[in-house]
């Protein structure tokens, strides 16, 4: 249980991470808050030759108010700060509420929001939240920051859109719909979820609804938004959305459950998480 | 620290007070460190892939596991380890409580559990049942069930609020 040997680099800014990538392109990893890279390296099912821990790069852990309501945050916010930071409370508390799932104490204290985008883990909680929040992400390379919605970041199983040579640098999450829900059910806490749902509805009859442990990545579960946009003022819309949720979702079974347990966990998270939100519309 | 990549590196840090200066392999980890340079073997390792909670140390006054951190990361950080949360002189009010709780069996989890705790309680002075099982649900327990383990930081909690209260 420990990792090959490797050479380590810690730079002061993100532009001489994204040269260290470039001076060994395909062999370097990017490190964070470690908190999955560092298990694969102990467990050497990666070996890169060299590591670039981003974490001197303190510009990267900006946590700033965008015009009109929205958020900027770097890629090294951590979990705790995330789901404690006044201004993401008021501004985006799904996203807050989200972090607050993420493994335990320990794991929040080191944890990045950045690393678990770039992770792709298709259980985890902030993919799902950004996706609902309908978040752009700040991808820096060699060439230059370029945006990627988060709708077209996630290709798949920890499969994303970052190319060799560029590390994820910032997400700038637009003014977050007051009405939201979120929730998930795993098998103990700080487990990664079983399945989860996160949504977001505004008063125009905008609805997001995203499944997460329930495909290969979060998923917009479009037959529930459709129910939500459009029945948004009745009393059984989350029922009926719940019901409807199953539609879009493409579960793996695997040891800690059933593809069809999953499906039925997407119902019920789905009615709960819309039920908080058009609650919250109303409030 | 360094803008070029190496695979033996120089580390400052500072572990219970003291001033560490150290030269170490970039693969090692913080509970290396601790354990097998420092001679710190208070942080027991479980797992080794951050699941079990036993290495957890504080970093900056932040519970981490060591095992997830390596140790050229810790460099310019302040440690605290089990070792520099006992006293001198016997135990501290914590370490108290878990033993008139026997809240342990083997006590291989006890030291994660004891900096877990002291993180709680730094930022919670008063927490309830649910609040002490959410802060030690990345600890792992295989001997006692955590009953007695929840009763010793509620104890110690409450001993601080009131030296008097009742066992």
């Amino acid at each position: 249980m420990k990792p090959a040997s490797f050479r380590y680099a810690r730079p002061a800014t993100a532009a001489e991470a994204v040269a260290l990538l470039a001076a060994s392109p395909g062999e370097t990893k990017l490190l964070a808050g470690g908190q999955s890279l560092v298990p694969l390296l102990n467990m050497r099912l990666v070996r890169p030759a060299v590591l670039v821990d981003l974490n001197g790069a303190r510009e990267l852990e900006r946590i700033d108010a965008a015009p009109r309501g929205g958020l900027v945050l770097g890629a090294l916010v951590r979990h705790a700060d995330l789901a404690a930071a006044p201004l993401v409370r008021e501004r985006a508390p799904l996203l807050a509420e989200a972090a607050r799932h993420v493994g335990h104490i320990a794991i929040r204290n080191r944890g990045t929001l950045g690393g678990s985008l770039a992770h792709a883990d298709p259980a985890a909680e902030l993919p799902a939240a950004l996706l609902a929040l309908d978040a752009t992400l700040g991808l820096l390379g060699p060439r230059g920051m370029r945006r990627v919605a988060v709708a077209d970041f996630f290709r798949g199983l920890l499969a994303t859109a970052l190319a060799d040579d560029e590390l994820l640098a910032e997400v700038s999450v637009p003014a977050a719909p007051r009405g939201w829900g979120f929730g998930e059910i795993a098998r103990r806490p700080g487990d990664f979820a079983l399945a989860g749902v996160a949504a977001s509805l505004d008063a125009h009859g905008h609805a997001r609804v995203v499944g997460f442990g329930v495909a290969d990545r979060p998923v917009r579960l479009r037959a529930a938004e459709a129910i939500a946009a459009n029945a948004r003022h009745d009393e059984v819309m989350p029922a009926r959305a719940g019901r409807a949720a199953a539609a879009d979702c493409d579960p793996a079974s695997d040891v800690h459950a059933s593809a069809a347990y999953r499906r039925h966990l997407a119902t019920v998270l789905t009615e709960d998480a819309l039920r908080a939100a058009a609650g919250r519309l109303r409030a | 620290m360094t803008a070029t990549p190496a695979e033996r590196l120089r580390v400052r840090l500072t572990v219970n007070g003291e001033p560490v200066e150290h030269e170490i392999e970039a693969r090692r980890s913080l509970a290396d460190l601790l354990r097998e340079d420092l001679g710190l073997t208070g942080t027991h390792v479980g797992c080794e892939h951050g699941v079990c909670g036993a290495c957890t140390v504080l970093v900056d006054g932040r519970s981490a596991r060591s095992c997830l951190l390596l140790a050229v990361q810790a460099d310019g950080a302040r440690v605290t380890t089990i070792e520099g949360l006992t006293p001198a002189d016997g135990l501290s009010p914590l370490q108290e409580a878990f033993r008139a709780c026997h809240a342990m069996q083997c006590g291989f989890c006890t030291p994660g559990m004891i900096v877990a705790s002291t993180e709680l309680l730094a930022t919670t002075p008063a927490p309830d049942e649910a609040a002490i099982r959410e802060a030690l649900a990345g600890n792992l327990c295989m001997c006692t069930g955590y009953v007695n383990i929840v009763r010793a930081v509620a104890q110690a909690a409450a001993r601080r609020a009131d030296p008097e209260s009742p066992a």
